[in-house]
């Protein structure tokens, strides 16, 4: 995002003298340019200009030789005595001495010079330190030890890098010299706002914020000499888009300048370095540096090309299949049909790639250090080409971030003037008349707007000359009275809405002025039914023990096959993401418990003996080869039809809540040993799921669902309006080889119950009331021996249904298998109450009830009374 | 067979007011319960003195019988007073002491049936949606696996808009299972804001909405950022709302969530489906350094192509939408320094919030 450099930023706009960055951030975030970061200045503290004096090689015993340098630093910092030299000796006027390894300067060189106290970038704090049998008090400084650049030649000698001798002093600030003691603000430019990345477009803002003066240097009228026509002898260029995207042809202005003879060795001057360093860009040579700098200033990418390198004519076509190309970054490219491209022709028209269109250019007409003769490119391309070639081929280059952003179209020929001006003031070259522009630009089209649009958008009172000084203010032409008509400025192809210009009207006016008013809402229905059970059942978790957690949705294969599934169970049926952030896991999850198992994992893993966590969430099930969604435009209602097609592409998410149990389930303590958990515990959080959505489930032993032990897992059932049982859910302690996979302790317990299909099997309807008799109970026991493999749920339908009506409770209170009853038997001791509800029992009722019992558990479940 | 003992002369009233210093200093000299039965029995007993100068009154002639009569009868009454008084102080000596040795030390743990909790993340998004329920919205639900054409293009991102690629968005590929691997057009949704369009769709307006959820951004998890987070989206689409309104609710939400100080202040922004679109600022009292600014969410007046994508009028209707990190506010709200505590799953993290925030 851009960086602002405020001397640079002062050459469109009049900026106080006394501007802090923190005061530019706030003047600049309130018309919405938020700051990014402000970047710290990069030295403080002691860096001079230093005159070498006197240098004397000193060979070393490790073969290198260093040089003991006397070094003037001005008058405020040399010493008049130096450790190890005579007085006599120490240069009239003082100096500092200090050893240096470098050999690239000599005795009258003008260097930069850290004293001590100074802070070089990356920290790097300079002291006076003994060294080679010296006190080296101080540092002569190297381009990268300054951070402005790699290391070239050693020692940053200032004559060499572009200064006259005659602006140096020693002594003088060379903080302020290399523009290292600029602290730099950082901006976010939302995707709206491409013309502000660029120094004329935040200065706009920046006027728009403040008031402050602004000089719009991207009209042509702010050059000295207006930028020349297109010339018959231009370089020719031709637009040959077959193929352009939603109707945009991807080029519609195509400006070429010619700068012949320049220096290729001409230096790119400190104060464009300094400013393109503060902007964060790296200067590379003159011309590069030069449109580089133009494009931050005005916002529009420029190309620079050998001129010995293209051949006429260029041709802006889209790629043809198979095409290649060598992007500047040496990454050899396979080309998309969709791809704009700026070719040459040595062999034809169009024959050789120069490059992606407004993305990057190619290595082979680069601009090279031997390079005299330049052709400038000032062009405008369509944003959708530029972004999807941009996003292909995953280069944000300055350039696309700006074309795919908006453009001004109108300053191609501005932009392309400023680069000759300066190659030909920099780089001593001459400008060639031969002129092309390619113009193929359309206006912005007029927006019509209700004057009043932008009050009764934000309940501010704006008068019609507010609301047009402001549009003017940002550069629109407004006419009309009531409803007026706005032409907006080329540079904001994102004005193509009247709600664009209210939003104008209203930042620029301040959205401090909008009041705080709430609105009353007509009354709605609360909570929906599921999502008020959804609080019960974790409310009704939570108090029973459990602790709610939540885990990551992100699986693998691998841990489905830790939990034993099948290699065909549905629950491996899942949805794969096209970039996940782990490449082993790019799943979605199927069952919560995947998940859920390594939280309790981890709990337990951190010490923790007792665990009992939930989850509630949805998961995804996807159905194999679905229907991909369909793509469907913008600003449009889709068609019922197209509803349903997206709601067919998109997988069922039902809302799950599990649970796993682990250690004790009542812990031990003074009162007494703990309990363990149990499978129970996990069948009893179920039910309890269960009862709160209103459900009425069938629970029975599922022997064959993994992860559970086949002969501790309760299945869950309900039956739905159309008679289907459908499962909802499984319960009970886990498989042992699975916990061992997980590394979980034996007899771990869980569940997982399908909220939404509970919540869609309850009848919903309110409960009706059973009134309370007050007449007295009657009290039976029954103690039931039946085969062991009965479930216990069978014996108990029995005993209800035996009991008839006037049964008010049963209560399973003892379980016995022994011997005493025979092998492969067990007993089940039931309590029974009776009631009537209008009378009190007789004998004969509860002898009718308690013969009932007997005779319908014989039938059922083959029970026999216990003597 | 001895000569059975004379019986105690009930006109003897010396001999009798003996006796009755005699069982009234045993009565008072009992201690304890059972001493005091043996008391009982040795001066109110079939052979005690006074039963047996009683005995002896039949024997009497007549008028000395009622002379032993009130000689005796108020004598005895005298002890069995001061055996029921000596009775009743002993057995309350004995309860009380009953329960001082019943006592316990009440400061031992009672932790036997550990409490469990809710997760912060969930029981900040039902504050919210109290909040929004408490003002007459409605709470929406939307599929976190959504259509690209909801969680973007109905919200007017565009296939190349800009914004569209800065979302950090997990794509599907396709599904395991399945041949197909052209993808799906499927996300997962990077913000709440496809529920607007959703629900839009559904209910229609008038409509005042809010929806908390899980949104998902490819993030990788750090102490301020994490791949799997959740929003809080607010819609209100009516005839004549203005962006006062969505200060106005924003500044009572604001207050809801940090306390009567709290207030918002709007920045300018851009999102593709709001236009006005600001950045929203939170006064913040408690902030670390002094009291100021911090950024909460995005909002603005919902775009006209938001509204035209869901059949809704752009020229009759208007409408403002806002969102807000539930993260962030959490952070805020509890003093939580790093996600990481947020998202592992520990369950020492949430049982420091029981069931109530």
């Amino acid at each position: 995002m851009p960086r602002i450099v405020a001397d640079w930023l002062a050459d469109h706009v009049e900026l106080p003298a006394d501007l802090t960055t923190e005061q530019l951030a706030a003047d600049l975030v309130r018309v919405g340019l938020e700051e990014e970061e402000i970047h710290p200045a990069a030295v403080s503290g002691p860096l001079v200009v230093g005159r070498v004096l006197e240098m004397t090689g000193e060979p070393q015993k490790n073969g290198k030789t260093i040089n003991w340098c006397l070094v003037d630093v001005g008058p405020e910092h040399n010493a008049t005595r130096i450790t190890g030299v005579d007085d006599a000796d120490v240069p009239a006027g003082g100096a500092r001495g200090i050893v240096c390894g470098a050999h690239n300067f000599g005795v009258g060189d003008l260097v930069v010079v850290s004293l001590p106290g100074t802070v070089l970038p990356g920290g790097f704090a300079i002291a006076s330190r003994k060294t080679y049998g010296h006190v080296s008090d101080g540092m002569i400084c190297s381009t990268k030890e300054l951070g402005l650049g790699e290391d070239h030649g050693g020692i940053l000698v200032l004559t060499e890098a572009g200064f006259d001798a005659a602006d140096l002093t020693p002594g003088q600030d060379a903080v302020a010299l290399l523009g290292l003691g600029d602290e730099v603000l950082e901006i976010n430019v939302t995707p709206d706002r491409g013309y502000a990345f660029s120094y004329r477009g935040v200065a706009r803002e920046y006027a728009h914020s403040t008031g402050a003066a602004f000089t719009d240097r991207g009209l042509a009228e702010a050059l000295p000499t207006a930028p020349p026509a297109a010339t018959a002898d231009g370089f020719a260029v031709a637009v040959d888009d077959t193929a352009p995207i939603d109707g945009q042809v991807g080029c519609d202005r195509f400006v070429t300048r010619i700068v012949r003879g320049i220096d290729p060795t001409a230096p790119t001057p400190p104060w464009m370095k300094r400013r393109l360093e503060g902007s964060g860009m790296r200067s590379i040579s003159l011309a590069v540096d030069v449109t580089n700098y133009v494009m931050l200033d005005l916002g529009q990418p420029l190309h620079a090309y050998d001129l010995d390198a293209v051949t006429a004519p260029i041709v802006v076509r889209r790629a043809a299949p198979g095409e290649r190309l060598t992007t500047l970054d040496d990454v050899d490219r396979a080309l998309d049909t969709e791809d704009l491209l700026i070719t040459d022709s040595p062999d034809g028209p169009g024959s050789r790639v120069l490059g992606l269109a407004g993305v990057m250019g190619g290595a082979s007409s680069e601009v090279s250090a031997a390079t005299t003769d330049v052709l400038v490119e000032a062009a405008h391309f369509d944003q959708v080409t530029v972004a999807r070639t941009a996003r292909r081929h995953k280069l944000p280059s300055e350039a696309a971030k700006r074309f795919e952003r908006g453009v001004d179209p109108r300053l191609p020929a501005v932009a392309a003037q400023r680069v000759v001006d300066l190659l030909v003031e920099l780089g001593g070259g001459t400008a060639d008349p031969a002129v092309s522009d390619l113009d193929t630009t359309t206006t912005p089209a007029p927006l019509a707007m209700d004057v009043s649009l932008p009050t009764r958008t934000s309940g501010v009172p704006y008068t019609r000359e507010q609301v047009v000084q402001i549009l003017e203010q940002i550069g629109c032409t407004v006419a009309g009275d009531d409803t007026l008509t706005v032409t907006p400025p080329t540079w904001r192809p994102d004005l193509v809405e009247p709600a664009a210009l209210v939003e104008e009207v209203v930042r620029i006016a301040g959205y401090d002025q909008i009041a705080s008013v709430l609105p009353a809402a007509p009354g709605g229905r609360g909570l929906t039914p599921e999502q008020r059970i959804r609080r019960s059942v974790a409310r009704a978790l939570a108090d029973a023990g459990l602790v709610e957690v939540l885990s990551y949705p992100f699986v693998g294969q691998q841990d489905l096959d830790a939990l034993g599934l099948p290699a065909d169970d549905p629950r491996r049926t899942a949805l794969r993401l096209a970039n996940p952030l782990a490449e082993d896991r790019p799943l979605m999850r199927t069952t919560l418990l995947v998940s859920l198992l390594d939280t309790a994992r981890r709990n337990v893993s951190r010490g923790i003996d007792d665990v009992a966590v939930f989850e509630m969430g949805q998961v995804t099930r996807p159905v194999a080869d679905a229907p991909a969604a369909p793509q469907l435009p913008v600003g449009v209602r889709p068609t019922p039809d197209q509803l349903e097609a997206l709601a067919a592409a998109t997988p069922d998410q039902p809302r799950r809540v599990a649970g796993v149990l682990t250690g004790n389930r009542v812990p031990a303590g003074w009162w007494g040993p703990g309990r363990p958990v149990d499978w129970a515990d996990a069948v009893e959080a179920a039910r309890t799921v269960a009862d709160l959505a209103g459900a009425e489930v069938v629970v029975s032993n599922d022997p064959d669902h993994m992860p559970w032990h086949p002969g501790r897992c309760a299945r869950f059932e309900v039956a739905g309006g159309d008679g289907e049982v459908r499962t909802v859910g499984h319960a009970g302690e886990l498989h042992p080889k699975v916990l061992e996979e997980l590394g979980l302790p034996r007899r771990t317990v869980a569940f997982e119950m399908d909220l939404s299909a509970l919540v869609d099997a309850a009848d919903g309807s309110p409960r009706v009331a059973a009134p309370v008799s007050a007449f007295p109970a009657a009290k039976e026991d029954f103690a039931l021996v039946v085969d062991a493999t009965v479930p216990a749920a069978d014996v108990e339908a029995a005993v209800v249904a035996g009991a008839g009506e006037l049964l008010e409770r049963v209560e399973l209170f003892d379980l016995f298998t022994g011997e005493q009853i025979g092998r492969g038997k067990k007993s089940l001791a039931y309590s029974v109450r009776l009631r009537a509800a209008d009378r009190t029992l007789t004998a004969e009722d509860v002898r009718a009830a308690r013969d009932g019992v007997v005779r319908v558990t014989a039938e059922r479940v083959g029970a026999v009374l216990r003597g | 067979m001895t000569a059975p003992e004379p019986l105690p002369d009930p006109l003897d009233v010396a001999a009798l007011d003996a006796a009755v210093d005699a069982a009234l200093a045993d009565v008072a000299a009992a201690t304890q319960l059972d001493e005091l039965k043996t008391v009982r029995t040795r001066h109110t007993g079939d052979k005690s003195p006074l039963a047996l100068a009683n005995r002896a009154i039949g024997a009497l002639p007549g008028p000395d019988k009622a002379v032993a009569g009130k000689n005796v009868g108020p004598r005895r009454g005298r002890i069995n007073q001061a055996l029921t008084a000596r009775q009743a102080e002993l057995e309350a000596e004995r309860d009380a002491r009953v329960l001082v040795e019943e006592t316990v030390d009440v400061t031992l743990p009672t932790n036997r049936t550990p409490a469990g909790a809710r997760h912060p993340i969930e029981l900040i998004q039902e504050r919210v949606a109290d909040f929004f329920v408490g003002m007459g919205w409605e709470i929406a639900d939307g599929p976190e696996v959504e259509a690209e054409w909801f969680n973007f293009d109905a919200l007017n991102f565009g296939p190349d808009h800009p914004a569209r690629q800065m979302q950090d968005t997990f794509y599907v590929a396709g599904t395991d299972g399945g041949d197909r691997t052209d993808g799906a057009n499927l996300v997962l949704r990077t913000h709440t804001s496809p529920v607007q369009a959703r629900s839009l769709l559904a209910r229609g307006v008038p409509l005042y909405i809010a929806c908390p959820g899980k949104v998902f951004r490819t993030d990788a998890l750090d102490a301020t950022h994490t791949p799997v987070f959740h929003q809080v989206e607010g819609l209100a689409v009516d005839e004549g709302l203005t962006m006062a309104n969505l200060v106005g609710t924003l500044d009572a939400f604001a207050r809801e969530m940090f306390g009567p100080e709290a207030k918002t202040r709007l920045r300018p922004s851009f999102f593709p489906f709001t236009e006005p679109s600001a950045e929203m600022d939170l006064w913040f009292p408690q902030k670390k350094g002094g009291a100021g600014w911090i950024e909460w969410g995005g909002c603005g007046m919902v775009h006209p192509n938001v509204l035209r994508a869901a059949g809704v009028d752009p020229e009759v209707y208007s409408g403002f939408a806002f969102g807000m990190g539930i993260e962030r506010t959490l952070m805020l709200r509890h003093s939580i320094a790093d996600m990481h505590d947020i998202v592992e799953g520990d369950v020492r993290f949430s049982t420091q919030f029981g069931t109530e925030i």
